[in-house]
């Protein structure tokens, strides 16, 4: 049903080569339950070319309305077109609450949007929901590198929030749901001062996207002692994830690394070899589903956030359990 | 950009050593006396990178921060890592300012310099963490910027080749100046001060600017505590809640075995 009420909770879909991002779902997941709980509508806007097929998707995942913008000028990400449109759009629509995934492409366009509207940006909340009493939306996020969590409201429309990417759950995928598809006429803009020269995909791991993660830290005496967490992590069928001390000492690449300066990352099981638990590091994976520390230093901060807290030496623990595993997978 | 080469202004903030600092977990408050501010490590990547650019192109470099009175040391700080000059936005009026406020202020104070070609800052702060103060500056003076930069490739008299990583794809971008970056901390290494200029830091004129250098060009109401749509109603620190927390020590033959099972019963034994 589509309510006639103004306003309501409206949802950018993150897309790139005409893919749409997986956590446009998640947002309209969420997007979902806080347009119920006001009472109103829900809907997504779409930029890019040749996209409309997405379009229904969104519709399928839980929008009411989807408003494309579907041109040639918006294939790729351009943060100066996509704001122009975006903030149009929600003068007109009147918006209650807009919200992007705190992916690197909506960490660049909020900002924008939320200055061009003059109103308030909440970064990288974990947790949203609304106020009972006065219908203003609550945020959570953490600050201090992770070290302290904040609740958060915006006395401005809309209520901006970039939300981190696989903490929402996913919302439902159903092909019966009805909605609209409104096109919208794009506004041109001949010179933005930004020209995409080369766009390559991202070579090596994505880390983010792992189902485990098996990661060291300062507890590896030589960069060669890797091989031990990639044998382990082979045999888990995951990836191997850093502290950021081995690689600012070039030990592996930054795309592994996982924190604060580095990626964050939710995999259903992460195991951190010799890994202290710093606030920075924790800012990472603390979301992860299960989390097991392999530490010889009982008092490890890390062990305080762990599921399975074992308390060895990595040296000895790993080649067992390596060990235990190659044999019950004959190996 | 005019003879004299590029003018390049880097935003950089003072917080407090992140290492260091202590939190009250039952007041969930931060005690800032615990800790020595310094600079925002992520500024000292965009300060090397528009001395980087001074030193290929010619030109100069401004330092700018948005701060208490104390902030000045870490403009000194920029002036002996090669920043030409510093300017310090102190007020009583700017306190409590969300990142549309200190964009805000920040701009105005961009606009008062007059002339400049590109402005750097940092991807994000360790207290304030939000990587929105860069993208704001950008919109409120309407230039372009390009976000998690992590390479330049070129510079040129009419704007800069960066390299971006965003979502599955590296980007490369022309950005014409003027312009905006936001730079990770793979875009260079920062170089130490030496003594020498750390002495010549130490004797140099800061100017400070408070609101009242600004109201011509602002809206006052715009700055602070009262241009800050967003208020933190509460702050906690985050609980350890929700673990399983089991200890599991001794031999490593029985570790190894137990956690054989463990990681049967998660499913990921294939
Ligand atoms: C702005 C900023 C950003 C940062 N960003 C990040 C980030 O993104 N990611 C990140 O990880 N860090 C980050 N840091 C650094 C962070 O503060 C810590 O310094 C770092 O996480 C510590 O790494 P570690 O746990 O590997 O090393 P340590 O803290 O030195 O811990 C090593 C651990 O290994 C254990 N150990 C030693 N030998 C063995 C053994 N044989 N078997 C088992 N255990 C052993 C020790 O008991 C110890 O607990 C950042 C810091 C700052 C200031
Ligand atoms: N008070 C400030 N003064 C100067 N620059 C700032 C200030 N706050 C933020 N910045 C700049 O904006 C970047 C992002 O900050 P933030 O949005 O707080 O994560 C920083 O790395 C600085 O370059």
């Amino acid at each position: 049903m589509i309510s006639m009420e103004e306003g309501g909770v409206m949802v950018f879909a993150e897309q790139e080569d005409g893919m749409v991002h997986p956590i446009t779902y998640e947002l309209l997941g969420k997007g979902r339950e806080l347009a119920e709980k006001l009472g109103k509508d829900l809907s997504s806007v779409l930029l890019g070319y040749n996209i409309e097929k997405e379009a229904l998707e969104l519709i399928y995942h839980g929008a009411d309305t989807v408003f494309l913008y579907d041109h040639p000028s918006l294939k790729d990400f351009d943060v100066i077109r996509y704001k122009q449109n975006i903030v149009s759009l929600l003068k007109e629509e009147k918006a209650d609450i807009f919200l992007l995934g705190a992916t690197p492409i909506g960490r660049s366009l909020g900002p924008r949007v939320a200055a061009a509207m003059e109103t308030g940006l909440t970064a990288d909340c974990i947790e949203l929901d609304i106020d009972g009493a006065d219908g203003s939306l609550v945020q959570i996020r953490p600050a201090f590198s992770g070290n302290i969590i904040a609740r958060i409201k915006t006395r401005t429309k809309p209520q901006m929030a970039t939300v981190r990417y696989k903490v929402m759950k996913r919302s439902h995928r159903d092909t019966m749901r009805k909605g609209r598809i409104v096109r919208r006429e794009v506004k041109e803009v001949s010179e933005t001062g930004i020209h995409l020269l080369k766009k390559e995909p991202l070579k090596g791991v994505d880390i983010s996207e792992a189902e485990v993660i098996v990661s060291g830290g300062r507890g590896l005496r030589k960069p060669e002692d890797f091989k031990l967490l990639e044998e382990l992590s082979r045999l888990l069928g995951g990836t191997v994830g850093s502290s950021r001390p081995l690689v600012d000492e070039g030990w592996i690449g930054r795309e592994h690394q996982v924190g604060f300066s580095g990626n964050t990352v939710k995999p259903k099981v992460y195991i951190a070899c010799g890994i202290s638990g710093s606030p920075q590091h924790l800012f990472g994976m603390r979301d992860s589903e299960v989390i097991i520390a392999i530490n010889k230093d009982p008092s490890a901060p890390i062990f305080k956030f762990s599921d399975y807290c074992i308390i060895g030496d990595l040296y000895e623990v790993l080649p067992a359990l390596i060990r235990e595993i190659k044999k019950s997978v004959g190996e | 950009m005019d003879e004299k080469g590029l003018h390049s202004i880097v935003l950089i903030k003072q917080v407090p050593d992140i290492e260091k600092v202590r939190f009250d977990h039952e007041k969930g408050r931060i005690d800032r006396s615990s800790a020595e501010a310094t600079t925002n490590p992520f500024d000292l990547n965009a300060l090397e990178l528009a001395v980087q650019v001074k030193e290929k192109v010619g030109g100069i470099v401004t330092a700018l921060s948005m701060g208490p009175p104390q902030a000045e040391s870490t403009l000194r700080d920029a002036l002996a890592r090669g920043a030409d000059r510093g300017i310090l936005l102190t007020d009583q009026r700017f306190a409590g300012a969300d990142t549309l406020a200190t964009s805000y202020t920040l701009a105005i104070a961009i606009k008062k310099l007059g002339h400049f070609d590109l402005i750097v800052c940092g991807e994000k702060t360790v207290d304030g963490d939000t990587a929105q103060v860069g993208p704001e500056v950008a919109e409120h003076l309407g230039i372009p910027h390009v976000a998690y930069v992590s390479e330049v490739k070129n510079v040129t008299r009419e704007g800069i080749i960066v390299n971006s990583r965003m979502g599955r794809s590296y980007y490369t971008f022309f950005l014409r100046f003027p312009g905006l970056i936001t730079v990770t901390k793979d875009v260079n290494v920062p170089r130490l001060p030496t003594l020498r200029d750390m002495m010549k830091a130490r004797r140099a004129q800061i100017p400070v600017w408070t609101s009242d250098d600004l109201v011509d060009i602002a809206q006052k109401e715009r700055f602070g505590i009262s241009g800050s749509p967003t208020q933190v109603v509460r702050v906690f620190t985050p609980s350890t809640e929700g673990r399983i927390g089991k200890v599991i020590q001794g031999d490593a033959e029985n570790i190894a075995k137990e956690l054989f099972i463990v990681l049967r019963q998660l499913g990921i034994l294939g």
